[in-house]
């Protein structure tokens, strides 16, 4: 587990670098853009041979379980507990977690909603831990629109969704640390929109989406994304976006919100598939 | 393991950026426009929330932390202390400035600065105080946390570091060569402005 947690937090996934050096390869040479690129570019590098954290904000520590019926949730919680207390001692992950009320940060990460872990039950036998780091500044910029919206001119259909994702990505400018990916969650209420739409994130960058509808609308919104000039950083260029990833969920008829969750450059996220011993068989990303 | 980016390792290309040393005078900073990329050598001083609410609400800098023609930067750091007793950086990128901008210009005004590195711009307020004092705001690469450690040479100090815990501390830093972009300089010139107009103007295009 300390493992999963010291390559999450020191190593971008391959589908993500594969996007960031395209991202580089296409800004003009010479350009600032293409400098801050370069440097992500050559951070990546640095942070998986020094094996120290690509971005100083080790973020919110998500957990994504997958397992079977009778898995051992309070003994996984435990075991996640004590693999974030280790990281942090080592320096793969900030102290970073702060009691909300009093602002003590007691130097852990360990405590009231840190680190998170989401378990779903499913048929299969196998054990499947996906851990994302989210950092604070990208999640700073996500946006929770309600349609419609008058003032976006946005209805509620896909139209409307696309008015309003397109908002949230000229509002985030590079604020973020674009370029970013976009996760983003059409419908539910205002508390699992932004869970699915952070469930997005775990999608490899280069898959499709299986609906049609939501396939094209992720394609045309990078490709008008990557229109607008924001550019790494937000000091103009052409990657704006890596990725945007979309799914619907269900909603009551009286609200139709739209989730937007925005992963900065600094894309952390890894898994494993772990065998009966607990041991990590495979890598997932 | 794809290795994707060997093409691109080594140096990163240095031809256009303009050196920014110590001491920071008002002449060097007034010379600095929006777009220039500069390499900052000197000592710097971190500080991010915590410490402008403090600052703001009229508490004292400790003594040794001198931000006149000085540089803060809006960071939080990882430090290791080592057995002999020093910290050792091992991370230590910009975080969002925004956040100070209920602050900043009067920290300009107060206190002398003379840049501000942090990411993501501030507003209308640090722009007018940059123009009006003689400061510049320092674009930081976001997220490239090891890049930038390794500009950080020396940890000389660390205060506050039991008021605030460690991001929050005042780290006294000697950084060389830091690499950044000049996005508001001294003279009411925002890159951030001009980025956000542009887009919105794109974006009307494709409604
Ligand atoms: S937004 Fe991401 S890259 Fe930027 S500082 Fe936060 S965690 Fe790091």
């Amino acid at each position: 587990m300390l493992e999963l947690v010291r390559r999450t937090s020191v190593e971008i996934p391959d589908d993500v670098q594969k996007v960031i050096l395209a991202g580089l390869e296409r800004e003009k040479k010479g350009t600032i853009a293409e400098s801050a690129m370069k440097i992500i570019d050559r951070n990546i590098q640095m942070a998986r041979e020094k094996s120290q954290p690509i971005c100083q904000d080790t973020g919110s520590i998500l957990f994504y379980v997958e397992c079977p019926v009778g898995f051992d949730q309070i003994t996984f919680k435990e075991a996640a507990r004590d693999a974030v207390r280790e990281a942090t001692k080592k320096g793969y992950l900030r102290q970073n977690s702060v009691d909300s009320i009093t602002g003590r940060n007691d130097g852990t990460n360990v405590g009231p909603g840190s680190p998170t872990i989401h378990f779903h039950q499913h048929r299969s036998s196998e054990v499947f831990v996906r851990l994302m780091l989210k950092g604070g500044g990208c999640e700073n910029v996500g946006a929770q629109y309600s349609l419609p919206n008058e003032k976006l001119k946005a209805d509620r259909d896909l139209k409307g969704c696309r008015r309003a994702i397109l908002d949230a990505v000229l509002q985030a400018q590079g604020k973020g640390c674009g370029p970013g990916v976009l996760g983003v969650c059409i419908g539910g209420d205002r508390a699992t929109g932004y869970e699915h739409s952070k469930m997005q994130l775990l999608r490899k960058l280069d898959d499709r989406n299986v609906n049609p509808d939501l396939d094209g609308l992720e394609q045309e919104i990078l490709q008008t994304a990557n229109e607008l000039g924001i550019g790494p950083m937000g000091f103009g260029g052409k990657t704006t976006l890596l990725g945007v990833k979309i799914c619907a969920v269900n909603r009551v008829p009286a609200s139709y919100f739209v989730s937007v969750s925005y992963m900065c450059w600094a894309f952390r996220r890894q898994g494993v598939t772990l065998n009966a011993e607990g041991e990590i068989s495979t890598w997932l990303y | 393991m794809v290795r994707l980016n060997r093409h691109t390792a080594g140096k990163i290309e240095q031809i256009t950026m303009k050196e920014l040393s110590f001491p920071f005078t008002e002449e060097k900073i007034r010379a600095l426009k929006v777009g220039d990329e500069v390499l900052i050598s000197g000592t710097v001083f971190t500080g991010r929330d915590a410490v402008h609410k403090y600052l703001h609400e009229g508490g004292e800098l400790p003594s040794g932390v001198t931000l006149r023609d000085g540089i803060i930067y809006h960071c939080g750091p990882v430090m290791m202390k080592q057995d002999d007793g020093s910290w050792k950086c091992t991370a230590a990128g910009p975080t969002t400035s925004i956040r100070e901008e209920p602050y900043q210009w009067q920290i300009i005004r107060d206190f002398g600065v003379r840049a501000v590195i942090g990411k993501g711009g501030m507003g209308e307020r640090t722009l007018a105080a940059c123009k009006e004092h003689g400061c510049v705001y320092l674009h930081g690469i976001g997220g490239a946390a090891q890049v930038l450690a390794e500009c950080v040479k020396k940890v000389r100090n660390v205060y506050f570091l039991e008021k605030f815990g460690s991001p929050e501390a005042i780290w006294e830093l000697d950084v060389a060569d830091f690499p950044a972009i000049v996005t508001i300089d001294a003279h009411g010139n925002s890159l951030h402005k001009e980025v956000f107009a542009r887009s919105e103007d794109e974006l009307a295009k494709r409604l």
